[in-house]
C-alpha cells in the first residue's frame, strides 16, 4: 500500500466516520436526557434520505437542504411526541419498546409510500465536484463531511455549556422533578433535544447517501445501529465521545475493505461492541459508574 | 394586626399510588412568617409540600396564592408565583458548578441576575469561595447553603424547605435554622417541614404537627413547644410520673 492510498483511505475513513460521528450524537443527547435508546433514530436518519430525493426533485438543493432538515426535525419531534411523552412515568422497558415499535412502523410505512426498491439519490451539484489535492482526490463532500462534523460538535458544546437551554438540558439529564422546581419545562427541554438529535441526522443522511446514491426503506437500520455502536464506544450520554466513537468505526470500516476483508467490516463493528462491554462497560469516556446508596 | 395570608390550603386530599396520603389538611400561611409543619415520618408532610409545588395533583382540595386558585398549575408557573421549593435531600445539581446552580434557580427570569448572585454570596461566604466548584463535590452543608441559595435566586415570596436539617451534623443544623430566620428576616415567607421538631418550632411563628395526614394540633412555635402531648410524641421530653 503506497504512501498515497493510505491517506485516501484514511480521508474516506474519516469521512464515513465523520457522518457516523453526527447520527450517534442523536443516540446520545437521547440518552443523556431520556435515558432511553431512541431506537427509531436510523429510520429518521433514513427518512432524511427520501425527503431529499422528493424535495430535490423539484427545488434547488439550497432551498431543499434546509427543507429537509426542518421535515427530519419535525418527524424526529412527532415521534417524541407521540411514542415517548405519553410513557413519561411508565418504566423504562415500556418507553424501549415504543421506540422499536416506531422504528418498525417508519420503516413500513416508507415500504408502503415509497416501495423497497432503491430510488436514486439527487446530485448535489458543488458537494459531488472533484478534488486534487497533492496526490489525493476525492469529491468536495469527503472534504467537507469531517471538517462540518468537528464545526458542529464545537457548536453543540458551546450550546450545551453556555447557553440557559443547554444548561436546561444539562439540568433535565440529571434530575426531572428538581429541574421542574426550577421552573425548567420538561417538555419542551426535552424536545429540543430531540430537534438536535434530528437536525444532525438530517445534516448525516446528506452527507453519507450524498456518496452511496440510493435509499430504500432499510438504508437506516444497518447505519443506525452502527452509530449506536459508536455512541456506546464513546460512553454513551457524552458527546464528544459519541464523535470519537464515530470516527473510529468509521476508519475501521473502511480500512477493513480497503484490505480486502469487506465481508467483515459489519461484523467488526459488533465484535467491536461486544469487547467495549466487555472490558469497558461505559466507554471509553463515559462516566463511571457510581453506585451511592 | 390583621396580616395577610400568603398561602391557604383548603381540605387537600392527595392519594399517592392507592394510598391516601394527605387526609383533608387545612392550613395557612401569613405573610413574612416562618410556618412550621412537623411530624414523623411518612405523616404526609413532604407529600403537601410537593402538592404545593405542583409535582402531585391533589384529590381534591384548592389551594390559595395570594387569593388566586394555584391548584393543579404546572411546577413552572408555581414558580413564576413566587413560590420555590427547596427538595428534601437537597437535590443541587452535581455536574453544575455552584455559579451554575445558583443561575438555574433563576431560570425564569429574564431580567440580570448579577445582583442577586452577589445577595446570596454574601449571605453565604463560603459558597463564593466555591463559585467554580462542581456542586456535588460541596459538603453537605454546604450543598444545603446551596440549594436554598437557588431557591432565594427565583426572588420568591414564599420558600419551601423540606427537611433543610436532615443528614447533617448538629453544629450544622444550627447554621441552617440561623440561615432560615436570616432569610426570613429578608421578607421571604417560609413553611418549613422538620422532623426535628425541637429546633423548628423554636425558630417558627407557627406551628402544625401533621399525624398520618391529619392535622392533630396546632399553635403558635412557643405554645406547641409547651405543649404536652407534643413534648410526648415529638420533642422525647415525655411528662414524668
Amino acid at each position: 500500500m503506497t504512501i498515497t492510498t493510505l491517506f485516501q483511505h484514511i480521508l474516506t475513513g474519516i469521512s464515513l466516520g465523520g457522518a457516523y460521528a453526527l447520527i450517534a450524537i442523536g443516540y446520545t443527547m437521547v440518552y443523556g436526557i431520556l435515558r432511553l435508546i431512541n431506537f427509531a433514530h436510523g429510520d429518521i436518519f433514513m427518512m432524511a434520505g427520501y425527503f431529499m430525493i422528493f424535495s430535490m426533485a423539484t427545488l434547488p438543493w439550497q432551498i431543499a437542504i434546509p427543507l429537509v432538515c426542518i421535515l427530519t426535525v419535525a418527524l424526529g419531534v412527532a415521534v417524541e411526541r407521540a411514542a415517548y411523552k405519553p410513557l413519561r412515568s411508565a418504566p423504562r422497558m415500556s418507553i424501549m419498546i415504543s421506540a422499536i415499535g416506531a422504528s418498525y412502523l417508519i420503516q413500513n410505512l416508507a415500504t408502503y409510500l415509497f416501495t423497497a426498491l432503491p430510488k436514486a439519490y439527487p446530485e448535489i451539484p458543488f458537494l459531488k465536484k472533484i478534488l486534487h489535492i497533492g496526490s489525493i482526490s476525492s469529491s468536495l463532500v469527503t472534504f467537507i463531511t469531517p471538517v462540518l462534523t468537528i464545526l458542529l460538535v464545537l457548536a453543540l458544546m458551546f450550546l450545551i455549556h453556555h447557553t440557559k437551554v443547554g444548561m436546561a438540558m444539562r439540568a433535565v439529564s440529571k434530575d426531572f422533578e428538581t429541574a421542574q422546581l426550577m421552573g425548567i419545562k420538561l417538555n419542551n427541554t426535552i424536545s429540543y433535544t430531540f430537534v438536535i438529535g434530528s437536525l444532525l441526522a438530517a445534516i448525516g443522511s446528506i452527507l453519507y447517501f450524498t456518496d452511496r446514491m440510493s435509499v430504500t426503506p432499510f438504508s437506516g437500520t444497518l447505519p443506525g445501529l452502527k452509530c449506536f455502536i459508536a455512541a456506546v464506544l464513546g460512553g454513551i450520554g457524552n458527546i464528544p465521545g459519541a464523535m470519537v466513537g464515530g470516527f473510529i468505526i468509521g476508519i475501521c470500516e473502511t480500512f477493513l475493505v480497503a484490505f480486502g476483508y469487506s465481508t467483515f467490516s459489519d461484523a467488526f463493528t459488533f465484535i467491536l461492541l461486544i469487547i467495549i462491554l466487555l472490558f469497558r462497560p461505559t466507554g471509553l469516556f463515559g462516566e463511571k459508574m457510581t453506585d451511592k446508596v | 394586626m390583621a396580616k395577610n395570608n400568603l398561602l391557604r390550603l383548603e381540605n387537600l386530599c392527595v392519594s399517592y399510588g392507592g394510598i391516601r396520603a394527605v387526609k383533608g389538611i387545612n392550613l395557612t400561611v401569613p405573610e413574612g412568617e416562618i410556618v412550621t409543619l412537623i411530624g414523623a415520618n411518612g405523616a404526609g408532610k413532604s407529600t403537601i409540600l410537593r402538592t404545593i409545588a405542583g409535582l402531585v395533583k391533589p384529590e381534591s382540595g384548592k389551594i390559595y396564592f395570594k387569593d388566586n386558585d394555584i391548584t393543579c398549575k404546572a411546577p413552572n408557573l408555581i414558580v413564576e408565583q413566587g413560590i420555590t421549593l427547596v427538595p428534601e435531600g437537597r437535590r443541587v445539581f452535581p455536574d453544575l458548578t455552584v455559579l451554575e446552580n445558583l443561575k438555574i434557580g433563576g431560570y425564569l427570569r429574564k431580567d440580570n441576575l448579577d445582583a442577586d448572585i452577589e445577595w446570596v454570596y454574601t449571605l453565604f461566604p463560603r459558597l463564593k469561595e466555591r463559585s467554580w466548584q462542581m456542586a456535588g463535590t460541596l459538603s453537605g452543608g454546604e450543598q444545603q447553603m446551596l440549594a436554598v441559595g437557588r431557591a432565594l435566586m427565583s426572588k420568591p415570596k414564599l420558600i419551601m424547605m423540606d427537611e433543610p436539617s436532615l443528614g447533617l451534623a448538629p453544629i450544622i443544623v444550627q447554621d441552617i435554622m440561623n440561615i432560615i430566620k436570616t432569610v426570613n428576616k429578608e421578607g421571604v415567607t417560609i413553611l418549613l417541614v422538620e422532623q426535628n421538631a425541637n429546633l423548628a418550632l423554636k425558630i417558627a411563628h407557627y406551628g402544625y404537627v401533621c399525624e398520618t395526614g391529619h392535622i392533630s394540633t396546632e399553635g403558635s412555635g412557643a405554645a406547641l413547644l409547651e405543649d404536652e402531648a407534643v413534648k410526648a410524641a415529638y420533642l422525647g421530653k415525655a411528662r414524668k410520673k
